[in-house]
């Protein structure tokens, strides 16, 4: 004979104390917050390309449409929940079932919201797929675990690995404390090198298994396919060189997590500088043969 | 022909109410309701595999650096995790609920194919020993994730074609069991308990089985061209031999949606049995709640791709499916506008089933906008294979589908039992489970959305303060759960009596019957009258 059962007040308030005891206990075992702390990063990077902050705006769009109807919904239901109790005295009005206006209302208006937002959407997915006019291509390969660039048609191809000081701290029980290791699992030993202002091409592909290229500061992420090759592009603001992270983003084995993606975008004459230096290095102009760039 | 006219009493044990005894009661089952137990049970028991395995998963995810588990055998605990959560919890536990509740609720005497019944029910506990030794032979255990793309798979050991098995058989279980479920929905509904009569749980599971019969085969289809691969030197996956890795994408996804679908259609009906019965107001808008499921079936099966939006589409393929993405959320949002709209100008009141329900509805909404969010192909790039994924669908997944298979305990238990269960213990099972739930999984969404990657052992130091929240929240969560079979075995074992009708508000024909049932219910189909007065709307 269970009729209405509401809240218990009282167990309600023991339970809230209770948890708000072991929720104190638990946050003190929590380090302290540091420099390289993470609790403020809540967001997705606005990125250091036009693309990047496009699609910021996107993400940013339906984060507060959806916000704006979880509002609408969840408050007409904690509206429901706190004036329609029975313990309250509410008596159900049961010939509220059926209503075709609301209905058409309510499908409707989400119907023109959403069509609303395709259009920002596609606008800016076909520009991430226009891939003419770039001025500098690279092919990027993944491999287990690691990544390969090739600057095609300037000669110039290297391995890039996760560094070592990271891959000697990740070991199992290597007991180094990993918040010491700089840019711990962020950090390769030979990043990809390119010129700021400049629209740059990738073509990416894999040597094994798939394999995915991100770097989240360019809002590209594209999967590198054993026997295919795809192609994306990006193009970062000429007042933003710099180095920007990123990781491989389809599993691909035992060491998925440890085979990072850095970028060292230079300034164009840097960039120059390195290619030439770079093309000397591994084409030495004494007239033997070129070797393939160490890994 | 004698129609049962009266509401059943609780001594209404005729002579017919014999069962068989000792084990052969169990392994010779052909009654839908101890095949329901039996279902549930097992699901029970996968629900505790798969969560230690998420704990395991927790537990190396609390610091940055590897403590405890050797990278390898880290991805197998994600891959297994998932496998058995999928197909060895959740969907299990949806088949025992239909088994134990569609007889009763269109008044049949049981399902149409009894005999199929036990083989659906008895391929699983070997198809999941088959599952679980793989992760002991050398190689350790399947480690591609449970999307299971090739090449990645293809480089497994010994434990491959054992998953591959398994999964084959575990299809095998559910094809056949959504046959029963079809024969027994549309041939042994009572008279006079039309299709748009029929609770919504019973019409949710309808379109369900439907789903599972068009895409169980499509799964067996990708697995077993994994497995020529491998070891038969097909091509199907390989660009050297003209084949295409992607194509195994598509293939899988092409089940795998409506695979997600078939995981959350059944939680849509029983939460819109469990909220009208705890607001005493019948559901609003039966109607629409029947055509917004088919919707969703139908367009289950023109989205797969928006797993894929990094795979280097075409731009008219990316088109397409983010647009095809964006709408199935309008029969989604149809049904919350539903659920909230029964509520309002109802007459509440909080038991466990309720709350639970209540719970879905907050916390699979949100998981549903976050949805709409990775719909956006743009912001999908920045998205995809990264923690906000997994904060997104384990949103639907356990406020969502786990929590309602709970709900659906909570409500129906009693009615199994005869027994009325520790009300104030499930509350506080209640009040965990959805308190730590989310410090579980809500800073996800800001780990993916920082740029934490999913499917990795180890993170970057500034990953490490909201991994440290979610796993603190995720061992909290796994201990919660102990209450739930601890309540049911309590249950199980004695408590209030009661009556037919357990609850107030429930209409239905399950509860015009005792509580307990008779072993052998409406063996003479129910009236007309009786069918009114259970009658949905």
């Amino acid at each position: 004979m269970a009729a209405g059962h509401e809240i218990d007040i009282n167990m309600m308030r023991k339970f809230l104390s209770r948890s708000a005891m072991v929720a104190a206990l638990a946050l003190s075992l929590l380090p302290a917050a540091h420099a390289d702390s993470g609790w403020g990063q809540l967001n997705m990077t606005q990125g250091v390309t036009a693309m990047s902050r496009q699609i910021y705006g996107l993400h940013m769009l339906m984060f507060w449409l959806c916000v704006a109807i979880a509002v609408v919904v969840f408050g007409v239901m904690f509206y429901s929940i706190f004036a329609f109790r029975k313990s309250r005295g509410a008596i159900p009005d049961t010939t509220l079932v059926h209503s075709t206006t609301v209905e058409i209302i309510w499908t409707l208006l989400p119907i023109i919201i959403l069509v609303a937002t395709a259009v920002p959407a596609a606008t800016t997915l076909i520009k991430t797929e226009d891939l003419r006019n770039s001025q500098l291509t690279i092919r990027v390969t993944g491999f287990q675990w690691g990544w390969n660039y090739e600057y095609l048609n300037n000669g110039v191809n290297f391995f890039s690995r996760l560094d070592r000081a990271s891959d000697a701290a990740r070991q199992l029980g290597s007991g180094v404390d990993v918040t010491t290791v700089p840019h711990y699992l962020l950090n390769v030993d030979r990043p990809l090198v390119v010129p700021v202002g400049m629209k740059v091409r990738v073509l990416v592909t894999a040597n094994d298994v798939i394999h995915s290229w991100w770097v989240p500061a360019f809002g590209v992420k594209k999967d590198a396919i054993p026997g295919f090759v795809n192609e994306a592009w990006f193009d970062i603001d000429s007042d933003k060189p710099g180095l920007y992270r990123g990781n491989c983003a389809e599993l691909c084995g035992r060491d998925h997590g440890f085979m990072p993606i850095v970028v060292d975008a230079r300034s164009k004459q840097d960039f120059q500088a390195w290619l030439k230096t770079e093309q000397l290095a591994e084409h030495p102009p004494a007239a033997t043969a070129s070797a393939p760039a160490a890994p | 022909m004698a129609y049962n006219d009266h509401a059943a009493t609780a001594h209404d044990h005729d002579a017919h109410d014999h069962k068989p005894h000792g084990w052969r009661r169990w392994v010779y089952a052909t009654n839908h309701k101890d095949i329901g137990t039996m279902y549930l049970v097992f699901a029970g028991i996968s629900f505790f595999i798969g969560g230690s395995m998420a704990m395991l998963i927790r537990l190396e995810l609390f610091k940055p650096g590897l403590q405890f588990l050797d990278p390898q055998f880290f991805n197998s605990m994600t891959t297994m995790h998932a496998l058995e959560m999928i197909f060895g919890a959740v969907m299990p536990a949806w088949t025992g609920l239909a088994n134990w509740m569609i007889p009763m609720q269109v008044g049949a005497p049981d399902m149409a194919l009894p005999r199929l019944n036990n083989f659906s029910f008895w391929i699983l506990p070997f198809a999941f020993t088959l599952l679980l030794a793989s992760l002991f032979v050398p190689g350790g255990g399947p480690a591609g994730g449970w999307t299971m793309y090739p090449p990645l798979m293809l480089q497994g050991g010994a434990s491959f074609p054992m998953t591959i098995f398994a999964i084959h058989m575990m299809g095998i279980s559910s094809i056949l069991g959504a046959i029963n479920v079809v024969v027994t929905i549309m041939n042994l509904r009572a008279p006079g308990m039309t299709l748009l009569r029929m609770p919504l749980f019973v019409w949710t599971w309808l379109i369900t089985a439907y789903l599972l019969i068009a895409v169980m085969p499509v799964l067996a289809g990708a697995v077993t061209m994994l497995l020529t691969d491998h070891f038969f030197g097909t091509t199907f996956f390989t660009a050297a031999g003209g084949g295409d890795p992607v194509m195994y994408q598509h293939i899988f996804w092409f089940f795998g949606h409506p695979e997600v679908y078939i995981l959350i259609l059944p939680a849509f009906g029983v939460v819109s049995e469990i909220i009208p019965t705890f607001s005493r107001k019948p559901l609003f808008g039966y109607e629409a709640m029947v055509y917004a499921t088919a919707s969703i079936a139908f367009l289950s099966f023109i989205v797969w791709a928006h797993h894929m939006f990094t795979v280097g589409m075409p731009l008219a393929g990316q088109l397409f499916f983010m647009l095809s993405t964006m709408l199935i959320a309008i029969p989604t949002g149809v049904k919350v506008f539903n659920w909230t709209a029964t509520m309002y100008k109802g007459s509440l009141s909080f038991e466990p089933p309720m709350l639970f329900a209540l719970s879905f509805l907050f916390l699979f909404t949100i998981g549903g906008l976050s949805g709409l969010m990775l719909a956006i192909v743009p912001a999908d790039y920045q998205y995809q294979d990264t923690y906000f994924v997994v904060a997104h669908f384990h949103y639907v997944l356990v406020p969502g589908a786990v929590f309602a298979i709970m709900g659906g305990v909570y409500y129906w238990l009693p009615k199994w039992t005869g027994n009325m269960y520790d009300l104030t213990l499930a509350k506080w099972h209640f009040w965990l489970s959805t308190i730590f739930v989310n410090v579980l999984f809500f800073p996800q969404h800001f780990l993916g959305l920082a740029g934490m990657p999913r499917r990795i052992p180890d993170y970057a130091v500034q990953f490490t303060d909201w991994n440290q929240v979610s796993s603190i929240g995720g061992f909290a969560f796994g201990l919660s759960q102990f209450l739930f079979p601890y309540i049911i075995w309590k249950c199980v074992r004695g408590g209030v009596r009661i009556g037919n009708r357990a609850w107030e508000g429930a209409h239905g024909l399950e509860w015009e019957l005792p509580s307990p049932p008779p072993f052998h219910s409406w063996t003479d189909p129910p009236s007309d009258a009786l069918i009114q007065r259970g009658s949905a709307h």
